[in-house]
């Protein structure tokens, strides 16, 4: 419409209301530019909410990571259409589920895990990982005994209904026993998850007994899983993998440290060198007093006659011997 | 202006009723087809209740992406921009030639075939211009057509800022036959929104002001070889019932009045959806589909057929 305002004034050749059309042209343009910056804001917003994950949506097998999935995924409904069970819903408008995109409620219609994977391969884009052959290597969540107070297991009584509806039987639940201390004389069976085998499909969820909530349901695991921190190193796995012990009584003492990761003692590395010297730590700019200095202070752990702790375990053991 | 004017009338007296309202049934016939495949097994499942139905999939999906007998896939391309403005860029190879089928197909027949022949909010966005032209309701909020092609670029800043495809969520055009197949849940608000928009605040608002889908296959539209063409311009009688019903009325007459100024007599405005409701309103046959490169009839007194296109 500006564009046709400009055009006409342009072809009467008048200076001043070439100017003002002008005027009208870039107004006009801004105003647009305006309108719709604001509804794109509106939307940029609302995006941001509507994608947040949320802990309601199961995605079905094969779905790449959340971001990713609302990137990739059309909202086209064919992974829909090739469920043979129609547990797969598109998530409407004001569902908590970004508008469109396919999920799933566990507890009323868990994945009944096809060995063939219907819903994968027919997903245009991708958002479907179409490299998902194997139904048990699917992590669609990770279900979680999230009421251990009502669960009937943790009541001492016997029900072992997830643990038995589980696909991937003694995999991904196993049953923990454990000491019945109210009885003081029975077994608790006690459902546990192991996050290496579960799927995520949440027939647990569904089966579980409990009315309304369910007492384990299964969340995306990056709700449900922390991670430990790198630094920790377990021993008994460390000796699994080891096939044996890490060290033997004769062994030299020494510190298994993560590299960069220092003992400190007053400022002074726990570990000497062959002369007995501390070896500061490299981040150690200045120092403390050397460490014969501070014998005789009565706050240090273990008092001896060597400046070195170390020397006190190994006394220990020379005694032993 | 439309106050004295029964639309259509005088082309039913000179060409009859079929020749009035044809290509606007032809269009209807051919959105309510499309829903309908789309919908036949579901709608097979619904009236058998308990039985098997054994009807095959036609077409699976919806318009964002849908897949022919299970094997020919097809993908709104502006929706597969938005992917790849969004960041995502390991698409599988199927949405890729599916966007390249759909855009060959409206490269060919013209780039807002789509929004006349296809999609489903035209039906609604008519409705509510055949109420307004109806009620006489006349004014509301005028701003530019333009803008749609801000909003379309606004639609790829806005996948490529929030690494989604943000627009999905409030498209109300996939979102009404995503809807129509899979459930509407609070969309119907949206629809309903458009529609007492085109009624009551612009003419024509949604679907020739603001839809980025219509501007994007509007540009596709500009390369189009189907076109209407104005070849029988010369038998005009201003009777002005075509400005009337096309929806981008702005694009009609610099045809229709631009024989002196040497314009040829073909709409290449992208714009135009080849609705073809101005050949069917048209009492003294002017339009008819043609090709953009054929000549310009030279006799005009010859083409009056009694068949347009």
């Amino acid at each position: 419409m500006s564009n046709s305002q400009t055009k006409q004034s342009g072809s009467q050749s008048s200076s001043k209301q070439s100017a003002i059309s002008r005027r009208r042209f870039l107004s006009d343009m801004a105003g647009t530019a305006c309108g719709v910056g604001l509804f794109g804001l509106g939307i940029g917003l609302y995006s941001k909410s509507a994608n947040a994950i949320k802990p309601l949506a199961i995605r079905p097998p094969g779905a790449i990571n959340e971001v990713d999935f609302v990137a990739a995924c059309t909202r086209c409904g064919i992974c829909v259409r090739d469920c043979p069970y129609d547990i797969l819903k598109l998530a409407t408008l004001g569902d908590e589920v970004p508008t469109g995109t396919p999920y799933f409620t566990a507890r009323t219609g868990p994945c009944e895990m096809c060995e063939d994977i219907p819903c994968v391969p027919n997903c245009p884009t991708g958002a479907l990982d179409h490299s998902l052959t194997d139904i048990n290597k699917a992590r669609m969540g990770l279900a979680v005994v999230v009421d251990k107070e009502t669960c009937i297991a943790f009541l001492g009584l016997r029900c072992e209904v997830c643990f038995n509806v589980c696909p991937l039987e003694g995999k991904a639940i196993t049953l923990d026993y454990r000491h019945n201390q109210r009885s003081g004389k029975h077994a608790m069976f006690v459902p546990v998850v192991h996050s290496d085998a579960c799927t995520g499909c949440g027939l647990c969820e569904k089966a579980c007994i409990l009315e309304d909530a369910p007492a384990i349901k299964v969340f995306p695991e990056h709700l449900a899983k922390g991670d430990l921190g790198h630094h920790y190193r377990l021993g008994w796995k460390q000796k699994k993998a080891k096939g044996g012990s890490l060290i033997k009584t004769q062994d030299k003492h020494q510190y298994n440290l993560p590299e960069g990761v220092h003992y400190d003692y007053e400022g002074v590395g726990l570990v000497t060198d062959e002369q007995g010297n501390p070896i500061v730590a490299p981040d150690q700019k200045k120092p403390a007093a050397p460490v014969e200095n501070k014998n005789s202070q009565p706050e240090r752990p273990m008092p001896g006659s060597s400046s070195n702790p170390l020397d006190v375990l190994k006394k220990g053991i020379q005694e032993a011997q | 202006m439309a106050t004295k004017i029964q639309i259509g009338k005088e082309a039913i007296e000179k060409k009859g009723w079929w020749q009035a309202y044809k290509w606007l049934i032809l269009r209807r016939t051919s959105q309510i087809s499309i829903l309908l495949i789309f919908m036949l097994v579901p709608l097979c499942h619904w009236m058998t209740p308990g039985s098997e139905c054994h009807l095959g999939w036609i077409m699976k999906g919806n318009l964002s992406s849908s897949k022919l007998f299970d094997t020919i896939p097809m993908t709104d391309p502006l929706l597969l921009l938005q992917i790849v403005a969004a960041g995502f860029t390991h698409i599988a190879i199927e949405a890729v030639i599916g966007a390249f089928i759909v855009l060959a197909f409206y490269l060919l027949v013209g780039g807002r075939v789509y929004c006349s022949w296809v999609c489903p909010v035209n039906m609604v966005t008519d409705a509510a211009f055949w109420l307004r032209t109806k009620l006489k309701l006349v004014g509301g909020t005028r701003f530019s057509r333009n803008i749609r092609y801000w909003v379309l670029g606004m639609v790829l800043v806005l996948s490529a800022v929030t690494g989604s495809l943000a627009y999905e969520l409030v498209n109300p055009v996939s979102m009404l036959h995503r809807g129509l197949f899979f459930g509407m849940g609070l969309g119907w608000l949206v629809i309903v929104g458009i529609f007492l928009f085109d009624l009551f605040m612009t003419r024509r608002g949604w679907c020739t002001h603001i839809c980025p889908m219509g501007a994007f296959y509007g540009l596709l539209g500009r390369l189009s070889p189907l076109k209407v063409r104005a070849d029988a311009r010369d038998q005009c009688d201003d009777c002005g019932e075509c400005y009337i019903v096309c929806p981008e009325a702005q694009i009609i007459k610099p045809v229709l009045k631009g024989k002196e100024k040497g314009v040829p007599a073909v709409i290449l405005a992208g714009e135009c959806t080849n609705c073809g409701r101005c050949i069917d309103v048209c009492a003294e046959n002017v339009f008819h589909f043609g090709n953009r490169y054929q000549q310009e009839a030279t006799k005009t007194h010859k083409v009056r057929p009694t068949t347009s296109s």
